[in-house]
């Protein structure tokens, strides 16, 4: 029962960064009708957003080391710490929340790029060169990120309060065995968070309106006087911020590095096609469920009758689904069906 | 346009051959006619010409194409550990092993289209890239990768001569694999392939593959079931790549799961789409650009940049060493990357495209058409 209850919270924890990842995706997919490859990508720079910001803060000056006083030793003291003190210390321990901040802006910044500079002028081409390109771009951010940071995996710490784990099992009122790490609640928290307000933003705004009438019929609404190439282009630079914030708060998950990105693009890719294309709530619903069963494949219970399992089960299903209902779990009849 | 007859084609053979056979010659000014880098070329041709017959002729894009030769590799390996070190049965078992994969894998994938059969094919090449890692450790020797021993049985090696001292060399009846003769066993197999490949394109099956790429509804509502011609294209281009897996295996008795990735069937999508998707030599071409590229490039260093520049002016050469060193040495893949972009978006018919592009203009400056092109439309458009 305990272990049961620890895979669903595990499964749902995974399924969050599935859900946000497959979330911008399908919101690229269904208003632009762009098959972005390049979307991996997105998780991995939002991933980078936090490293880079933790760097920023934690930019030092050679000070001397008082602790020894044999010679002189110097150590690096982050300037944080030598203006604001105690603070200074406080807000580098607050890196990665922080960075949420900051990469808000920064995954705008590039989603709009991405979406003006490149991806505008394939709406009209076809499915096969959409992917090529953004299969491109992809190589190209993964290698300028290789680049710059490293091909190493960087450790990103959480804040120390949540670095432990929560005794879940004991406030549940289940086994004082059952405990589980802070921040991958926090995350599954925070993935609820950005799911529930990116549909409130789409569904109880004006503008989320408009673009959820774009992804029904693009035409119509480009004939009622709107310009649906601009709230496009916004909705891109949504997506790209969605995505870079499940990346931003992945990092103490994950230690990014530069091919994160491409692992969790076919991942991404499945769960959007399980959920069915073009599909919000089928991404979001889907996200979760093949979380899940991905937790309980990996119980050992699980791998003893079919070894293996845990590594092709979201595959498997993806497959099955695909072929038995073409239009994934949630998507529209007739919606890229053939 | 001239049907080309099987005369032709005959003739075009012996061009090629003569080119691909004379590499190590005319390579030498290039400084790439080492066996090493010559083998490379010729297996990953035969890679690539394969995969043109599926997504040249039929538009269908696979980014499983790893696995298959994967498959081909470590089939050729488990050839050479438990038969003979020949290449021979070890190249006949991949093409076929990897051919039954496919033609498993096409009947369940080809069963979709478009974007949902990419990602179908994607999913089975990440299941085959994780269960080698896996669960099929005993078969592929999971991270480490599947290698020769000397307490390999090698039943057929054993009924002629005893087991030698070290680890023996592949060989082809007694060629070795290794050097130049390696790579003209490699030339003359691409060769084959590439005639193989050839009669398809020309072949009422290769049409039919491509009416399917142009409209295969259309082709439906002709009376042609599509899913027999595309599975055939696919076990086919499958079995290329089975091929291509194990001779790489034959020139380097190595088989790794990192080969089934699914950014390595990306590599032969680049490929292919750089020299020219759908056309008979385009792959070709794209195959020795990459791997002729990747060899210069991903050597040079900051030094090396600095001798390159040694042309320009100090303050120059100064400025554009940091400004190009990202590209080379670690970081080809981003050179790689971009020139993909580059060519997706101004030249999606890759090199083959451009060529041709120059050849109209050349010769439309040296000699007038026989036609008077139309340039404006006199008679209204007729109603669709």
């Amino acid at each position: 029962m305990d272990a049961i209850f620890l895979q669903i919270l595990n499964g749902l924890d995974k399924g969050g960064a599935y859900a946000l990842i497959a979330l911008g995706l399908t919101l690229v997919f269904g208003t632009l009708g762009v098959v972005n490859f390049a979307h991996g990508a997105l998780f991995m720079l939002g991933a980078f957003c936090s490293v880079s910001f933790y760097k920023l803060l934690t930019i030092s000056k050679q000070v001397k080391d008082e602790s020894i006083t044999f010679f002189d030793a110097f150590k690096e003291q982050p300037y944080l710490e030598i203006w604001f003190g105690d603070y200074g210390t406080a807000i580098i321990d607050y890196a990665v929340p922080l960075s949420i901040l900051f990469a808000i802006p920064v995954m705008l910044l590039i989603g709009l790029i991405m979406e003006r500079g490149l991806i505008r002028h394939f709406y009209k081409r076809t499915h096969a060169e959409q992917i090529l390109v953004t299969f491109g771009l992809a190589i190209v951010l993964q290698e300028l990120i290789k680049s710059f940071f490293g091909a190493n995996p960087i450790p990103m710490p959480p804040p120390d309060i949540v670095s432990g784990s929560a005794p879940i099992g004991a406030l549940l009122g289940l086994s004082e065995s059952v405990v589980y790490p802070w921040w991958r609640l926090i995350y599954l928290l925070f993935s609820g968070i950005i799911i529930a307000s990116v549909f409130a933003f789409l569904n109880m705004t004006t503008y989320g309106m408009v673009v959820r009438a774009g992804m029904m019929d693009r035409e119509t609404v480009g004939l009622l006087g709107i310009d649906v190439e601009r709230r496009f282009t916004v909705v891109f630079g949504l997506a790209a911020v969605v995505t870079g914030l499940a990346g931003v708060m992945y990092a103490p998950i994950l230690p990014p590095d530069y091919h994160m990105g491409m692992d969790f693009l076919v991942l991404s890719f499945v769960v959007v096609v399980v959920g069915g294309m073009g599909s919000l709530g089928g991404a979001v619903a889907a996200g979760f469920l093949l979380g899940i069963l991905q937790s309980f494949a990996s119980m050992n219970e699980i791998k003893a009758i079919f070894p293996g399992i845990d590594q092709i089960i979201i595959y498997l299903v993806a497959v099955v689904i695909l072929l038995v209902r073409p239009r994934g779990l949630l998507g529209r009849e007739g919606v890229m069906e053939d | 346009m001239k049907a080309p007859t099987i005369k032709n084609d005959i003739f075009v053979m012996l061009i090629f051959s003569a080119v691909i056979l004379s590499m190590p010659v005319w390579l030498e000014p290039l400084g790439a006619s080492y066996p090493d880098l010559l083998q490379k070329f010729a297996i990953f041709g035969i890679f690539a010409v394969g995969y043109n017959i599926l997504f040249g002729l039929t538009g269908y894009l696979s980014f499983g194409h790893a696995a298959f030769l994967g498959v081909g590799s470590y089939t050729a390996v488990w050839s050479f550990k438990l038969l003979t070190m020949n290449i021979f049965p070890a190249i006949i078992f991949s093409v076929l092993l990897s051919g039954l994969f496919a033609l498993l894998i096409g009947f369940i994938t080809l069963r979709r289209s478009g974007i949902y059969f990419s990602i179908l094919t994607l999913a089975f090449a990440q299941m085959f890239y994780n269960l080698a890692y896996s669960v099929l450790t005993p078969i592929t020797n999971g991270e480490t990768g599947l290698q020769l021993a000397r307490t390999d049985p090698r039943v057929i090696d054993r009924l002629f001569s005893e087991a030698g001292e070290g680890l023996p060399s592949t060989d082809f009846f007694g060629l070795a694999m290794s050097g130049y003769s390696g790579f003209y066993v490699c030339a003359v197999i691409l060769i084959f392939a590439f005639f193989i490949s050839q009669r398809i394109f020309h072949s009422p099956f290769g049409v039919k593959l491509r009416a399917i790429k142009s409209n295969q509804t259309r082709m439906k509502y002709t009376g042609y079931s599509t899913r027999p011609y595309l599975l055939t294209a696919f076990v086919i281009s499958g079995m290329y790549a089975g091929l291509a897996g194990g001779l790489m295996a034959a020139t380097d008795p190595l088989a790794g799961a990192e080969r089934m990735q699914w950014t390595a069937s990306g590599e032969v999508v680049l490929m292919t789409i750089l020299g020219g998707v759908g056309t008979l030599i385009g792959p070709l071409l794209g195959v020795g650009i990459i791997k002729y590229f990747e060899n210069i490039f991903s050597a040079l260093n900051e030094q090396g940049l600095h001798q390159a520049y040694a042309f320009m002016p100090d303050w120059l050469a100064n400025i554009m060493v940091p400004m190009t060193s990202p590209f080379v040495g670690e970081g080809w893949h981003l050179t790689l990357g971009s020139l993909f972009v580059l060519i997706v978006v101004f030249l999606p018919g890759g090199i083959m495209e451009g060529i041709n592009m120059f050849k109209k203009l050349f010769s439309k400056k040296t000699s007038e058409p026989d036609f008077k092109p139309i340039k404006k439309k006199t008679t209204p458009e007729t109603v669709k």
